[in-house]
Formats: C-alpha cells, structure tokens, sequence
C-alpha cells in the first residue's frame, strides 16, 4: 500500500485516497470541433509513462482536496506532491 | 519437430526420460525478417505460428524482453470464456474458444483446455438484469449462455454458499458450459515449439529500445538490446508495454498500464468443479489440475510497472472468497504475484493497423486476454499477411476512439477493475 503525501493533511495510506489518473491534461477550449484530434487525445490518450509520471489523487476521506503527485511507475516510490496550479 | 504421443512418452519412460531436448532453438537474431513479433507471449507466439503455417511467412522473429511466456503469459488465472456481450466481441472471443477446442491436437501439445463451466454469480436485481441480458445477447450471437437458479447453482458448484443469510446472496448465476480453463504455460511452450519447426526465431532477452522509420515514415526495423533487426513488417504484442514500444513510432494509445494480481493456496484434492466468479463482491476462483485454488484479484488503483500491486487488494478478494465459500477460510494462500495489464477506456482490446505503415497492434485486452490468445495470435497474423483486419477484428480499431464506435465491454470484462 502506498503512503501517499497529502500536501494538505500530511502522509495517510493509499486507502483514503481516490487516484486521478494523469495529471495536467489541457481540456480543449470550448467549441473545439468534435470531429478533431484534440478530444479524443484528451479524453482517452494517456502517456501511460514509464518513470515518473505526475498525477492526480484527492484526499477522499481527509479532506476531499484534489493534488498532483509525481510517483516513479517503475518502483512505485513518490517523489513528491505539490497543490494543483503548482508546479 | 519430435512429435509427442502415447509412445514417445513410454519410450521415454523405459529409457529413464534422459531423451528429452529442447523444445525450441535458442536463436541468434538475423539481420533482417520478413516479419518481426515483439513479445513473446502466447499472443505474439500465436501470430508467429498462423504467419508461418497459414500464410506461408517463415522467416519470421518473435523478439521477447525476458523469456518466454514470463509476463502476464504466465501470470493470469487461465480463464477461457466468450460471454461477452456485443456482437463484435462475441464473435472476437468466440473465434479463440473454437480455435482453444483443437488446439492440443492442432498443436501436438497437451494444452489441458478444460471446458469445465464458467460460472458468473448475481447478487442484486441489477446484476440479475445484466446477467439475462448477457445471456439473451450470447443467444442471439450463437453463443452458450445459461441462467442458473441458486439451488441449480449449488448443484452446479457444491462448495459455493447460497445461503440467504450473506451480506450478498446468491441469486443466481450464468453459466458458460464451454468456458473453462487451460495451462497457461503449455500454450506459450506448444506455440513457441511450433512456430519454431516451422522455421520462426525465438529469441530471448532482446528488449525493443527503439522502432526505425524510412522517410515516409513507414517501419524499417528495430532496434533491440541485441542489435538492430530489420523487418518492413512489424507486429506488437507487449500487452502492459504497448504504449512504451508503440511510443517510439510517436503514437499515444488510449491505454493504462494497471499491476493485476493474482494468488494460489496450497495444494488440495479436488473440490471446486467449476470457474466461479463475482463481479459484484469481487471474487474470481477456480482450481488448478495441481489442486491450488488459483485466485484473480483485482487492478491496483494506480498505473504501474512494477509487476507488484498491494496487499490490501488480494485481501479484499479474500474476504468474499470466504463468504461465498466457507470451507476455504482455513485455506493458506502460498503465492501471490502481479502482471501489468494494458487497460483501454471501452475494455476492448485493439486488434489492427497502425498509422504508421508496416506497423501493426495487438494491445488492450486489460484484465482478461489469455482466453483470447489463440484468437487475437491468429487474426494479428491475418492482419500482418493482408495488410488489412479480418472481419472479425475489423471494429477493434484504433480509430474508434476518435469515431465514438466504442465497444463499451465493461459489465462482461468480469469482476471490477
């Protein structure tokens, strides 16, 4: 079980969080054509990364927050979390 | 080729069982194929086989990051089943069934297909809607399905709990007569023997660390940690690494990459006759010829590579194991162990071309792809020969995600992932 960092509530185990999937996908500005590549690049395509990969997780049962963490998909291990809107 | 029978087998006997070779060369790669297979499992051995012996494309490789039949290969629960509920996916699944039932003959191996009865429970009214209309859905699509009450049920399987006092009662279940089980490593050794006398290389610890491309951007090669292969026709089939491998040509996948894992108990005498499983309360159980109940647990959360997933998960399958089966609780679990499923938003796999010219896929099928190996090895090779899908995995393209034609397989991809 991870132990996940919450950068709000401190580290809890991976059973009080929800994952977000990838972190920082660009949603397509309104009226963006639906027949076009970008919906369909945000909708289902995923880096799917090998290595570090940033994503989302939020607090489920803390404080409901959603955050990004950065977590190496080859060990697992968490590198950090920082709030949504950093960096 | 040796070809196996009764009497290579008493002949072994009586000469101590000191006769026997390896079942495939270790090949040296070559410089160039006419068709590369990146992976190594039992699909990419598969569509090595049906190119060599129903399109006469010999001079092949098959090139495997570890060895044979070592990832999810070797790693799932050996569940066969074609109870799917769209008429595309029926007919995908129900063409690896068919092909399953020859395939020891097929092959000259004894892959142990096991047509024992999958059985697939109902606990609330919901789910008894889901299973009927699956069932009148495989109907209409030619393929077996049955409702079973909670007494036929029972009768079905002895040792499962339909008593009304669970958390979660049986209400009944379907049942697929011909679904069932197999050897999971006897399909990827039989293939991997086959394909290999027919002239295929096998060629072990050779990762892809890059795809080569002409100027018009069509496949050239590889480029392993064995050396540089050329082929102008290439087919992946690196289940939990596609969007690795396919990333070296730039395209992204609607794909995750999930830790799945999956656990045995110690050895026991034969007690449970049937595959169960339980969409609802997450429980997926049967027991293998040894005698260890062999049990799939589910996806980890989050998206990894680590081939490991968390403790919490197997326990979580533990407890409704126990519920629906109460003559397991005292059994101890000897193994556990993860696999890295590739899962697509619709939980359909993606059998087809690429953009890239020369580039073909075979990826996607998440939690559930060993009941389709001889299937998806034998339409990646029809794809790769013509250059075109077969009809039966024409819809599993990569374009229906950006079309909207999704094949929406979620409820009948088996328990909740």
């Amino acid at each position: 079980m991870l132990l996940i960092p919450c950068p709000y509530c401190g580290t809890r185990p991976e059973l009080e969080f929800s994952y977000g999937g990838q972190a920082q996908l660009a949603r397509p500005a309104a009226g963006t054509a639906a027949e076009g590549d970008q919906w369909t690049s945000y909708q289902y395509e995923r880096s799917n990364t090998k290595g570090l990969h940033t994503e989302r997780w939020r607090h489920t049962h803390g404080c409901g927050r959603f955050f990004n963490v950065i977590r190496d998909t080859t060990t697992d291990k968490i590198q950090r979390s920082f709030r949504s809107g950093e960096r | 080729m040796r070809k196996f029978s009764g009497w290579s087998l008493l002949l072994g006997g009586l000469s101590g069982q000191r006769g026997w070779r390896p079942q495939w060369r270790a090949a040296e790669p070559k410089t160039g194929y006419d068709a590369i297979i990146v992976g190594g499992g039992g699909h990419g051995l598969g569509a090595a086989y049906y190119l060599a012996k129903e399109h006469g494309i010999r001079n092949v490789a098959v090139l495997e990051k570890g060895w044979i039949g070592g990832g999810n290969t070797g790693r799932n629960t050996t569940i066969i089943r074609s109870n799917y509920l769209f008429s595309e996916s029926s007919g995908l699944y129900d063409h690896a069934v068919k092909l399953w039932e020859n395939l020891s003959q097929e092959l000259n191996y004894n892959v142990m297909y096991s047509p024992r009865g999958v059985l697939m429970l109902a606990h609330s009214v919901h789910d008894e809607q889901v299973a009927k209309r699956h069932i009148h859905a495989n109907y209409a699509n030619g393929v077996d399905n049955e409702w079973l009450t909670p007494a036929e049920a029972k009768q079905f399987c002895p040792p499962l709990n339909i008593s009304a006092s669970l958390r979660y009662p049986v209400l009944g279940g379907a049942l697929q007569r011909r679904g069932g089980t197999a050897r999971h490593d006897a399909v990827a050794w039989g293939y991997a023997r086959a394909a290999d006398a027919l002239g295929v290389d096998i060629i072990e610890n050779c990762e892809v660390t890059n795809l080569r491309r002409d100027s018009n951007g069509a496949v050239t090669g590889v480029e392993t940690t064995r050396g540089v292969i050329e082929s102008r026709r290439i087919g992946v089939s690196a289940a939990g690494h596609s969007s690795v491998v396919l990333g070296f040509a730039g395209i992204r996948l609607p794909l995750e990459s999930f830790p799945l894992q999956a656990l045995v108990s110690e050895p026991v005498k034969p007690v449970m006759p049937c595959v169960v499983m339980s969409n609802s309360i997450h429980a997926y159980v049967s027991q293998s010829d040894k005698g260890e109940l062999v049990i799939g647990a589910s996806t980890d959360a989050y998206t990894s590579y680590t081939q490991r997933g968390a403790l919490h998960v197997n326990q979580h399958t533990l407890e409704a194991i126990c519920e629906l089966f109460p003559i397991f609780r005292r059994m101890r679990m000897l193994r556990n162990w993860g696999g890295i499923v590739d899962v697509t938003p619709d939980r359909s796999p993606i059998l087809a071309k690429t953009p890239v010219p020369g580039l073909f896929v075979n990826c996607g099928w998440g939690t559930g792809g060993f009941k389709a190996t001889p299937g998806a090895g034998h339409l990646l090779a029809w794809t790769m020969a013509h250059d075109a899908p077969h009809p039966l995995n024409s819809a599993f393209t990569l374009e229906r995600f950006r079309h909207g034609t999704l094949i929406d397989e979620a409820a009948a991809a088996a328990v909740t992932h």
